[in-house]
Parts: structure tokens; C-alpha cells; sequence
């Protein structure tokens, strides 16, 4: 059993928990992420590892509700056990010592993105970070990222907070500033933004990555339930990635492989509503 | 019950094996319960007599562990049950799995005598009962032997892992097993279904009983991820480790659209609705997600295996596509048999060549190609052979690929010091050394993808030369 020690509130269906975890906390590195299953009848989910504390041995997780998974676990309190929790799967991220790196992070990829740009920031990188939201409500983590952003740009899609529109648009600007170098882009947020950032940086002919969220099973790689093309060729999420090259990610494959439990998903979620009288909230699947 | 000489000369002359009662293909396919029942006691006695007590046994040749057959059915004909299980446990530490899942018509029963003129004794059978015997009246920990205050490390808690583990323990070692999953059992987990192996009443049985042994088992730990084996000795004070950690990955076919929604490896089809349960969804939370039209492609135990399970959870159809003949099929023959009895329809001597998919990329159909067969190829079956001009298209929504499974390299990656061989599996010699001292290794990652008996019979060798080896150290 993995006991959860610490539980913050981030927005309204975004949550921060630090679970206790050593053998894990001990060697997780920046990209990678872990597996956890709630209770004996729930289902493997994978989660970004936000942050890690080997001498605590904890492992901080944050997450947005959008799934019966992710509302069940949102609904467990400090003290209480998460049943499963394996890790540090996937690559560690590639990272280069010097140089300016643009962080792009989109809703749910915010999350994900903050323990990539703090590993950038602390091997010595300058990182200009730009993150987005529909609503303010919706962003997170927003002074986490500033501590660790040369700049940080803010975009609402409805204009609540910051540049009223999207990530691309600031990303645009910079790419067009002929001034400033941008030796690598990593992007992380809903699959049309990663798809929408690959197809804009790509004419630029700057390196850019995307960490990959498809659904899993396993993570150890035998499943191939999370696999992937990348540059033609078919790849394990999980244990290839999950972090590739932007430009390589055939995004249409992965889009519509993500949908494929839909409407599961939505039955089970409608379920939880039922038994738990919960309802309400945020539907959509990320 | 007690026969007389009439009987016995008479049983000595039955043709048939005794039956095992069954559930019926048509309520079966709906429900996930075991579908053999197994011999009661007095069919056992019975069919035991069937045996010739021959001096020179053959079948002990077929049997990869050479369990003393003769003398266990000795046993059981003369109605001493409790010794025939002793005996049968000397050196088949499974055999509530093994007399379910080895193929005994080409080991054991394939040399009976007896299946010379008639059917063989039912030895598979037979080795049921007496575990079944056993598991109904409780199986009795041995006392603790005198701790040797060494410590070995088990990776895979599959049928290698756990033989190791348990021998190891009654050895008096401290033994620590490391399971990747969240559950024990390996591919009698995940892979084999509930109608063939039920989990709580057979496997979660020999799992606690290795516990009961004082294995300590950590599930939820990856080696090579959570920790390296080199880190197991050096950081974690480990004096010996066997690793155990099967064939798990999946193959593919490498043909155009298989990236398709529907398409499935068995690996992942099994463990969903396996090891996930996605058959009680959304009770339990994994669902599976399955057509009305189902292509199995392959024709081993795991293909059986995800036809037979697609049926039970509801497909209208259900294909196996092999592209050699049925007498290559590799499948045991009863699974085959119960897939026949189920409707599994065999779509034998075909191949696919592509994946065919709608605008929203869900499957709709595989184009195959007829084959014949030609002349025996390195693993001395028929070479199968594309007949020209032979295309069609298969009308299927969903695909499930099962043609076999590859090691995982995820200890060859992260462990210094190991040897490697040409598939990716785990060099090791008869007793499981391998190149690095004190490392063991055995079971579907030394062989490449085999059978239980196998893997238990290398986790029972290694585990002797590991005691060999750790006493000397
Ligand atoms: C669907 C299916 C049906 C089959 N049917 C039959 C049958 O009827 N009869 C028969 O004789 N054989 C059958 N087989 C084959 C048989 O199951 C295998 O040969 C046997 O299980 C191999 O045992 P093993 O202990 O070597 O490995 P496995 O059973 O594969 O166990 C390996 C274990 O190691 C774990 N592991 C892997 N990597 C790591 C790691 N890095 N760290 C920690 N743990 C790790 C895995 O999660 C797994 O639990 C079948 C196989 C499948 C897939
Ligand atoms: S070969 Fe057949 S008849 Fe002879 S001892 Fe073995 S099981 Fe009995
Ligand atoms: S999640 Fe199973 S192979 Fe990646």
C-alpha cells in the first residue's frame, strides 16, 4: 500500500498529491512516470511524475479529474492508500546543459511539463515558458512555473487571464524574432495542441519534443496497448518514449487510438456519478 | 473402494481414457468458470488402473521433470492418495497448474505404452486430481528449516520464479521475491484464462503456499526500473538472484494497418481480460473493447486462448488464421478440441497481408492470402508458401495477434555482466548459472516463449545449483 501524505488543490478539478513511495522516489528522474491502480478492482493509470523527494521518499503526482479514475482518486484523502503505484517507467528526458529551450504546456500539460522545465532550468538552461488554459480557473501551477522561467507567458482561451487566445499565437512571436536563438521546444498538453506546435516549428527546423499520454496497461512494455508511430516506424510509449521527437509523431494514429475507449470511458464515469452522487463537473476526457 | 482382479483385468483392457465431465460448449461460451470438472476419487481409481506398472516407464522420459509416474499412479489406484501426491511433488512443485495445462499428449502420454493400441492412461488427469485432492483438504506448510542467513533475490513471479523462490525458502534461505506486476503468477495470471486455470481457487492456492514458505513477495517492482539487479547485490545485499522473467513481449506481424483501432496484441487482450478482469467491467474498472467479428491470428495456446475468451465475452464470431496446416497447429490438443466444440471456426493455410480500416481507423477487415506448404524449414515444420493470385478479403472488426512473444530486454539493458543470446534471451547453462556469478536464470527467458513444466522444471534446477552456490560462497 502507497500512503498518500500530502493533498493540495490546485484549481477546481485539479489535484497535487505526494505519495509515499521510496524504491521509486529514489531513482525517478525528470520524463518519466508511474503506474497506479486505486483499489482491487480499479484500473492501471499512468501519471507524470511532477516532482520527487528521495529523502522523504515521495513521489508528487498532479492530475486533472476528467475519468472515473482520475474523480476517485481526486476523492481520497491525506492518510488514506493508493493499492498500486510502480515507477519510474519510460526514458528519463535528454538534457542538454546550455542553451534556450521554450515550454509549452496546455491544460492537463502543465503538470506534466513543470518537472521537464524545472530539469531544464536546473542543468543550467534558459527556459521561456508559455502556459495555457481555457479558463484561469483552469491553470495551474502557475508560480511553480515562474520559479523556474526566465519568462512566463499566460493564455486563456476566453481571455480570463493573460493573452486572450492560444499557446501557438506567443509561440509564434518567438519563432518570428529572428533575434533570439531557440535551440529546442518541448511541448506537452492535449494531443491538438502538440500536433498544432509540431506543425508550426517544424518549417523553423527547430528540434522539438512532445511527452505522450495514450492509454496503457502494463508500462513495461508487453502489452503494446500504448504503442505509437514515430518516423514510420512503430513505437511503445512507455517504454520507448515517452517523450519523442515532435516532427516524427504520426498525430492523426494516436488521436484517434485515444478514442477508442470513449464510450467506456463515459459508462464508467456516468457509473460513478450514480453510486457516488458526485455528478456534475468536468466530462471531458484529456 | 476396493476392485477386484475381474475389474482390474478389465480396466487393463479399456480402450478409452475415463472421461472428465464437462461443462456443455453452449452454456460455457457464456460464462467464464472452469470447463473441465475433473475425476472424482473413484474414477481416479479407476483410470490408475488402466496403467501397466511397466518396469522400463517411458512416459517418465516424456515428463521435462521426470515426475515418477508409475509410482504415483500406484498410488492413487490403491486409493493412497495423501503419498501419491507426496510423490508427485518430488518433483513437480505445480501440479494443480501442470495437470491442467501441460500438453501431455506430446510428453508424458505421447510414450504411455498403453497409447500404443489404445488412448494412453490420462496421466494429466490423474496429476489433477491428486492436487485437487490436496487443495480441498489444505496443504500443510512444512516446518521452517534453520535460516542459512543468506539472501536471494527472485525476479518474475511466474511459474520459474515461484518454483525457485519455494525451493529456495525450504532450503532455509531469506528469499525476496520481485514481481513488475501488481499480481502474482506471470503468464498463469495474465495470459491463461479463468475457464482453463481459475485463479482464486488453483493459482492464488500456490502462491500463498510459497508465501506460507516464508518468501517475502514484493509486487509493484520493476527490475531495471525500480532497481537494477546489479544494484540488488551491491546496494540491496543480495548474495544471489534468479531472474525469471518470462517472454512477455508482444509480436507483431509487421503488416500495413496494424496500428488500427482493433487491433490487439494477445498479450494485451489476455491481460485485460485476464489479469484486469475487463470481463466483470465496469465492475471492474479496464474495460475491452471487442466487435462482433473476431480474427485470432496464430494457432498456439495463446491464440486458443483469446479465441475462446473473445467468445465469452460476447463476439458473434470467431476466427483463427494460420498460415500452415493443422498438424502444425502448436496448440495443446484438448484447448484446440474445446475451441472446435465452442464454434471457433479454423481458417487454416492463410496469411494476412493488411489491415483494412474505415475513415474513423477502426478495423473492418484483413486481407489474407492462401498458402500451401513446402519443404520443412529450420524449425523442422512445413515452410508455408504464398499461392499467388489467392488474395481476399476477411470481413473482421476486431484482430487479436498472437504469434508468439519475445523476451523482454528490459534486465539484458540495465544488468552488467550478462550474457545475451541471438533472440534476446538470457544465456544460461543446464543448472541456470549464466555468465555473471551468482546470477541464475530460467523459464521462458532462457528458452524463448515454452511451457510451464519447463519453466517450473528450470526454477527447480537453478534453485538447487543457487544452494550449491551460495553454500560454497
Ligand atoms: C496465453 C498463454 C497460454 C499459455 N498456455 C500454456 C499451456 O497451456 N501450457 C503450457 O505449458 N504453457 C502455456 N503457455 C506458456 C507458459 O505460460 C510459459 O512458458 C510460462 O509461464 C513461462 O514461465 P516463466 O516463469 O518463465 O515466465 P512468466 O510466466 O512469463 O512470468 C514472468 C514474470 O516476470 C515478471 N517480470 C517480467 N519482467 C520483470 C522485471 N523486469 N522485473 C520484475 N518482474 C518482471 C512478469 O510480470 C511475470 O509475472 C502459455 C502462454 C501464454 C501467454
Ligand atoms: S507408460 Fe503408460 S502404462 Fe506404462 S507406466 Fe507410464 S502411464 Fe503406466
Ligand atoms: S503500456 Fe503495455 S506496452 Fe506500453
Amino acid at each position: 500500500m502507497f500512503k498518500i501524505v500530502k493533498k493540495r488543490d490546485l484549481a477546481d478539478v485539479s489535484k497535487l498529491m505526494e505519495v509515499e513511495a521510496p524504491l521509486v522516489a529514489r531513482k525517478a528522474q525528470p520524463g518519466q512516470f508511474i503506474i497506479l491502480r486505486i483499489h482491487e478492482n480499479g484500473e492501471r493509470i499512468p501519471l507524470t511524475i511532477a516532482d520527487s523527494d528521495k529523502e522523504k521518499g515521495t513521489i508528487t503526482i498532479i492530475f486533472q479529474e476528467v475519468g472515473k479514475t482520475t474523480k476517485e482518486l481526486g476523492a481520497l484523502e491525506e492518510g488514506d492508500s493508493l493499492r498500486d503505484f510502480v515507477g519510474p517507467l519510460g526514458q528519463a528526458m535528454e538534457l542538454p546543459t546550455s542553451g534556450r529551450v521554450i515550454a509549452v504546456g496546455g491544460g492537463v500539460g502543465i503538470a506534466p511539463i513543470y518537472p521537464k522545465v524545472k530539469a531544464f532550468h536546473q542543468a543550467g538552461m534558459e527556459v521561456i515558458s508559455i502556459i495555457g488554459a481555457r479558463t484561469a480557473d483552469l491553470l495551474i501551477l502557475e508560480d511553480e512555473m515562474r520559479a523556474v522561467s526566465k519568462e512566463l507567458h499566460i493564455c486563456t482561451d476566453d481571455g480570463t487571464k493573460g493573452h486572450h487566445g492560444f499557446v501557438s499565437d506567443i509561440l509564434q512571436g518567438m519563432l518570428d524574432d529572428k533575434s533570439q536563438k531557440i535551440d529546442e521546444i518541448i511541448a506537452v498538453g492535449p494531443l491538438p495542441m502538440m500536433r498544432v506546435v509540431a506543425n508550426q516549428t517544424k518549417p523553423y527546423g527547430i528540434k522539438t519534443v512532445v511527452s505522450l499520454n495514450p492509454i496503457m496497461v502494463d508500462g513495461t512494455g508487453m502489452c503494446g496497448c500504448c504503442r505509437v508511430s514515430v518516423g514510420g516506424e512503430t513505437k511503445f510509449t512507455c517504454v520507448d518514449g515517452p517523450v519523442f521527437d515532435a516532427h516524427q509523431v504520426d498525430f492523426e494514429e494516436l488521436t484517434r487510438r485515444g478514442q477508442m475507449y470513449l464510450p467506456e470511458e463515459k459508462e464508467a464515469l456516468d457509473k460513478y456519478k450514480e453510486e457516488c452522487g458526485c455528478g456534475g463537473g468536468n466530462s471531458e476526457i484529456g | 473402494m476396493k476392485l477386484d482382479k475381474d475389474q482390474i483385468r478389465q480396466l487393463r483392457r479399456m480402450k478409452e481414457k475415463h472421461p472428465m465431465p464437462e461443462q456443455a460448449p453452449e452454456e460455457r461460451i457464456k460464462n467464464y468458470n472452469e470447463v473441465p470438472f475433473g475425476y472424482d476419487a473413484e474414477t481416479a481409481i479407476k483410470e490408475a488402473n488402466r496403467c501397466l506398472q511397466c518396469k522400463d516407464a517411458k512416459c517418465v522420459e516424456g515428463c521435462p521433470v521426470e515426475v515418477d509416474i508409475p509410482a504415483f499412479i500406484k498410488l492413487v489406484a490403491e486409493g493412497k492418495f495423501d503419498e501419491g501426491i507426496k510423490k508427485l511433488k518430488e518433483k513437480n512443485s505445480l501440479p494443480a497448474v501442470c495437470g491442467r495445462v501441460c500438453p501431455q499428449e506430446s510428453q508424458c502420454e505421447a510414450l504411455c505404452l498403453r497409447g500404443k493400441k489404445a488412448e494412453p492412461v490420462a496421466i494429466g488427469r490423474l496429476e489433477r486430481f491428486l492436487a485437487d485432492y490436496e487443495l480441498a483438504k489444505g496443504v500443510e506448510t512444512p516446518p521452517k528449516p534453520a535460516s542459512t542467513g543468506k539472501r536471494v533475490a527472485i525476479v518474475g513471479a511466474g511459474p520459474a520464479g515461484l518454483t525457485a523462490a519455494g525451493d529456495l525458502a525450504k532450503m532455509g534461505h531469506e528469499v525476496v521475491l520481485f514481481e513488475a506486476f501488481h499480481a502474482t503468477g506471470g503468464v498463469l495470471r495474465y495470459g491463461i484464462p479463468e475457464f482453463r486455470l481459475p485463479k482464486e481457487k488453483v493459482l492464488q492456492r500456490e502462491v500463498d503456499y510459497i508465501a506460507s514458505l516464508g518468501v517475502e513477495i514484493k509486487t509493484n517492482v520493476v527490475i531495471g526500473k525500480t532497481l537494477t539487479v546489479d544494484e540488488l547485490f551491491e546496494e540491496e545485499g543480495f548474495q544471489a538472484v534468479f531472474i525469471g522473467t518470462g517472454a512477455g513481449l508482444p509480436q507483431f506481424l509487421n503488416i500495413p494497418g496494424e496500428n488500427l483501432n482493433g487491433v490487439f496484441s494477445a498479450n494485451e487482450f489476455l491481460t485485460r481480460a485476464n489479469l484486469m478482469k475487463a470481463y466483470l467491467f465496469p465492475e471492474y474498472d479496464t474495460p475491452i473493447k471487442l466487435g462482433k467479428k473476431v480474427a485470432v491470428v496464430g494457432a498456439g495456446n495463446v491464440a486458443m486462448d483469446s479465441a475462446r475468451t473473445s467468445l465469452r465475452l460476447g463476439a458473434e464470431e470467431v476466427h483463427i488464421v494460420y498460415r500452415r496446416s493443422d498438424k502444425e497447429m502448436p496448440a495443446r490438443a484438448e484447448e484446440i478440441e474445446h475451441a472446435k466444440e465452442e464454434g471457433v471456426v479454423f481458417n487454416l493455410l492463410t496469411n494476412p497481408v493488411r489491415i483494412i480500416g474505415d475513415e474513423n481507423g477502426w478495423v473492418t477487415g484483413m486481407e489474407c492470402i492462401k498458402m500451401e506448404l513446402g519443404e520443412p524449414d529450420d524449425s523442422g515444420r512445413a515452410r508455408p508458401i504464398p499461392i499467388e493470385g489467392s488474395e481476399f478479403v476477411f470481413d473482421v472488426d476486431t484482430i487479436v495477434i498472437a504469434i508468439g512473444q519475445n523476451p523482454n530486454p528490459l534486465i539484458p539493458q540495465t544488468t552488467s555482466g550478462l550474457k545475451i543470446g541471438r533472440w534476446g534471451t538470457i544465456e544460461a547453462d543446464e543448472e541456470g548459472a549464466t555468465s555473471r556469478p551468482g546470477v541464475f536464470a530460467g523459464g521462458d527467458i532462457v528458452t524463448g516463449a515454452a511451457t510451464v513444466i519447463l519453466a517450473m522444471g528450470a526454477g527447480k534446477v537453478a534453485a538447487r545449483a543457487m544452494d550449491k552456490y551460495l553454500k560454497a560462497l
